[in-house]
């Protein structure tokens, strides 16, 4: 928010108003999704309560490296990306989408899958994954085809958004044109603050029922110091990002590098393993698996994720279209950075850094582009 | 919201070659959106899956016909399904061949064996109206007189110029023989006032393109029928992508202009 | 000439040299069945189809004769004529009644050799020919139809 624009609804929440919260949701009969500490890694999970968040942990992050760290300032949010994304919960990993069932009189029925879908709150997403969050909403619900489930989650989940004050090294979001501040598309967006003053967290109202909430926990009115050093806060993260994308058009860059020899490069060190498909927050990608049981009289069609790196993906008649890591590294890339914005209007990068850290080769996006970059500039300069 | 099949009944099985087979179906009770020539269903056969199939025929009724070659798990399944089965149909989905853009116009449909089942309906429709399009021709190609498939019926298609070419004549065989781009010199149209109608295997369609636009016809009046993987032919899946072409949804049917760049790069 | 000769050659021969090479044609006909020229046989004339099917076959002892391939309007049938030993190298027969217009071989070649400029195109036009006809045998190599791997969305 800019000084001039007009201020919004503005409250302070301490943690044990953020407990409330958590248990205002419960009461609600929501089931409450945030980040909390297991197995080494910051999860999203169900939370029973605001007491289950990483208080006082941080992350370190690196190409191919996640480490949690200690904090000192006991602060719940002060982390980045973790290995999972809200998809896992929106556009689950697997899901029942028909079922057909045949009599012995040769009768053939189909029932669509249509379970109560959850209601979800969503605590502490991030501005990246809010953004991610919209384009999957983009390309499953956006177009002439509308993907049930995913809009049936969708639409009854409520975004608590988390500012980000502790940017990570793999993060690169404000060169993908977003940034630290969550500007859109929240129920309640909340900013973290620790000092001298307390641990509390600046409140900001999104929609009517985020009004709602807000009004069932015990909450104070925004002060000018909280209010100014979450500013504060988030606009140095914005100065913080560990990595950037080139800037220059994406989309065009993508659309000119189809034979550029960097993919040999890169296609020689990515191990094809689809991991960065898997944490990524917009990959949508799925297939579908024909499931019979014993009678042989019920049949179930099962939607799972899929990866553009497996190589059955583009298979066609008696092999893949993409059979090299060259060509299915450049069909993630490309899609992500440039084909996205033909097929749904926008880009499918959020900066989140998340294929960074979790590649296994330690493959950095950021890095690979601006190498596609300067061949393509060198390329030009050969031909001038 | 999410698609589900529809049960339709198998009401009757030609067998057109050795290995494919046209199903004529009907809607047991509520039937699917017309179908356009060029758009096609998810077929599912029970317990094996879905394929895409694009509609070799279709009526005023609901009813409608595939053309199936038996390639795969579903396909057989599917090859093998008799008069009174039932079978699930989602659709209609993607692009269609428009061939109301052709009014006036001469029309060249180019099919390469099997690619001939989803330009049949556009050919009936062009010969249903002779009066609203120029000539029209029909160059269709195969393997061997035997991978033919509608072959009574391709003679009885009044157009004004039709011939069959296969590479590997048999004894009986009396007709053309050689590929199918070398009746593109022999076949009467204008290249300039031309639509044509592009079906078959993706070097076939290659090969035809590119001699009809070195010949005049415009890039954009040659609409060719893509292939891709599909699993959910609503947009959804990110398999049949074909650079910035979702298949299912912005084809199977394109123009050239659009599909030539993306099928001169491999593994794209 | 028939519009659909008129409509290919331009794509072949440039007008004039179109035109003085149409000024030593002959029109011809074939009943269905006729052999315009064998294997081995020497090369001295060549046709321009006007319609009809000529068909290029191959002589094999103790088999029917296999087609190779077949001609139709405004196709060249002959091309032995151009290159020494002026031998053909298949068959060819009337596959339906046909017309046509024939050129004597030796008069071109000598018009070739008076005009280097229009032996040039000459010589261009039948390579175009043939470079057509070796994609299309090539295409036939590796089955254009993939017959045995295709399917899908069909």
């Amino acid at each position: 928010m800019t000084g001039t624009e007009a201020p919004e609804a503005l409250a302070v929440l301490d943690r044990d108003g953020l407990d409330a919260l958590v248990a205002a949701l419960v009461a609600d009969g929501r089931t409450v999704v945030g980040p909390t500490v297991r197995d080494g890694a910051i999860v999203l999970a169900e939370l029973a309560s605001a007491a289950e968040l990483p208080y006082g942990w941080g992350v370190e992050l690196d190409a191919g490296r996640y480490r949690l760290v200690r904090r000192e300032d006991g602060a719940a949010f002060a982390h980045s990306a973790g290995p999972q994304s809200w998809k896992s919960y929106l556009h689950p990993a697997r899901e029942r989408l028909w079922s057909a069932d045949r009599t012995p009189e040769g009768d053939l029925s189909f029932t669509a899958d249509e379970p109560e879908a959850p209601s979800y709150a969503f605590l502490g997403v991030r501005p990246c994954d809010l953004r991610a969050i919209a384009i999957q909403d983009g390309v499953l619900t956006g177009g002439r085809h509308t993907d049930g489930g995913y809009g049936k989650r969708r639409k009854r989940a409520l975004l608590i958004a988390a500012e980000c004050t502790e940017p990570g090294a793999t993060c690169f979001c404000v060169s993908t044109g977003g940034g630290p501040a969550a500007d859109a598309g929240y129920d309640l967006a909340l900013t973290e603050v620790v000092d001298e003053g307390g641990h509390r967290f600046l409140v900001r109202v999104g929609s009517e029922e985020g009004a709602r909430l807000l009004e069932q926990v015990p909450h104070r009115a925004a002060d000018m110091v909280t209010d100014a050093s979450a500013r504060a806060a988030v606009d140095a993260a914005r100065d913080r990002m560990g990595r950037a994308l080139p800037p220059v058009d994406l989309r065009t860059l993508l659309g000119a590098s189809l034979a550029a020899e960097r993919w040999d490069d890169v296609a020689s060190r990515c191990l094809t393993c689809g991991n960065c498909t898997m944490v990524c927050p917009t990959c949508f990608c799925t297939t579908t698996e024909e499931v019979t049981d014993l009678t042989g009289d019920h049949t179930e069609r099962w939607q799972r994720w899929d990866s553009c790196f497996d190589l059955d993906f583009s298979y066609l008649h008696e092999g893949p279209v993409r059979s090299s890591g060259r060509a299915r590294y450049r069909q993630w890339l490309t899609h992500k950075l440039s084909t996205w914005h033909d097929q749904f209007g926008t880009s499918g990068c959020v900066g989140c850094g998340r294929c960074i850290a979790w590649c296994p080769a330690g493959i950095d996006i950021t890095e690979e582009v601006a190498a596609l970059h300067a061949e393509l500039e060198t390329e030009k300069e050969t031909e001038r | 919201m999410t698609a589900v099949p529809v049960p339709y009944l198998v009401v009757d099985r030609r067998r057109e070659t050795e290995e494919s087979v046209t199903l004529r179906l009907e809607p047991v009770a509520e039937a699917l959106d017309d179908f356009a020539p060029g758009q096609f269903a998810m077929v599912h056969c029970f317990g094996r899956g879905e394929i895409p199939l694009s509609v070799s025929s279709v009526q005023t009724t609901g009813g409608l016909a595939h053309t199936i070659r038996n390639v795969g798990a579903v396909s057989d399944g599917l090859c093998a399904a008799r008069v009174g089965d039932l079978l699930g149909l989602r659709g209609p989905y993607g692009t269609s061949w428009e061939l109301d853009r052709a009014r006036g116009r001469d029309v060249l449909v180019v099919a390469g064996g099997i690619g001939l089942a989803p330009l049949r309906p556009l050919i009936l429709s062009a010969l249903a109206e002779p009066e609203a399009y120029g000539r029209v021709s029909v160059l269709v190609g195969a393997r061997t007189p035997g991978d033919l498939i509608a072959r009574e019926e391709i003679e009885s298609w009044p157009t004004a110029y039709t011939r069959v070419m296969v590479d590997w004549p048999d004894k009986e065989w009396r007709g053309d023989v050689g590929v199918v781009t070398q009746l593109l010199g022999r076949a009467p149209f204008d290249p300039a006032g031309t639509w044509a109608f592009v079906c078959g295997p993706e070097p076939m369609i290659r090969a035809t393109a590119r001699e009809l636009a070195d010949r005049g016809v415009p890039k954009e009046r040659i609409r060719v029928s893509l292939e891709r993987n599909m699993r959910c032919a609503t947009g959804h899946c990110g398999h049949c992508q074909l650079g910035p072409l979702l298949v299912c949804r912005d084809g199977p049917v394109a123009g050239w202009d659009v599909a030539e760049p993306l099928l001169s790069v491999r593994e794209l | 000439m028939t519009p659909s000769i008129t409509l290919r050659m331009p794509h072949a021969l440039p007008p004039e040299h179109r035109e003085r090479l149409l000024r030593v044609a002959r029109e011809v006909g074939f009943r269905q069945g006729a052999r315009l020229f064998e294997e081995g046989g020497h090369a001295d004339r060549f046709w321009i189809v006007r319609d009809g099917t000529v068909a290029l076959d191959m002589h094999v002892p103790g088999h029917p004769t296999p087609v190779i391939e077949t001609l139709g309007e405004g196709d060249l049938v002959g091309w032995s004529w151009l290159f020494e030993p002026y031998v053909w190298q298949l068959g060819a027969r009337a596959q339906t009644p046909v017309r046509a217009y024939e050129f004597d071989a030796v008069a071109v070649r000598l018009m070739c050799d008076d005009d280097a400029e229009f032996g040039r195109e000459i010589g261009r036009w039948v390579g175009r020919v043939l470079s057509h006809r070796l994609n299309a045998a090539r295409a036939r190599l590796v089955d254009l139809y993939g017959t045995s791997t295709s399917g899908g969305v069909r």
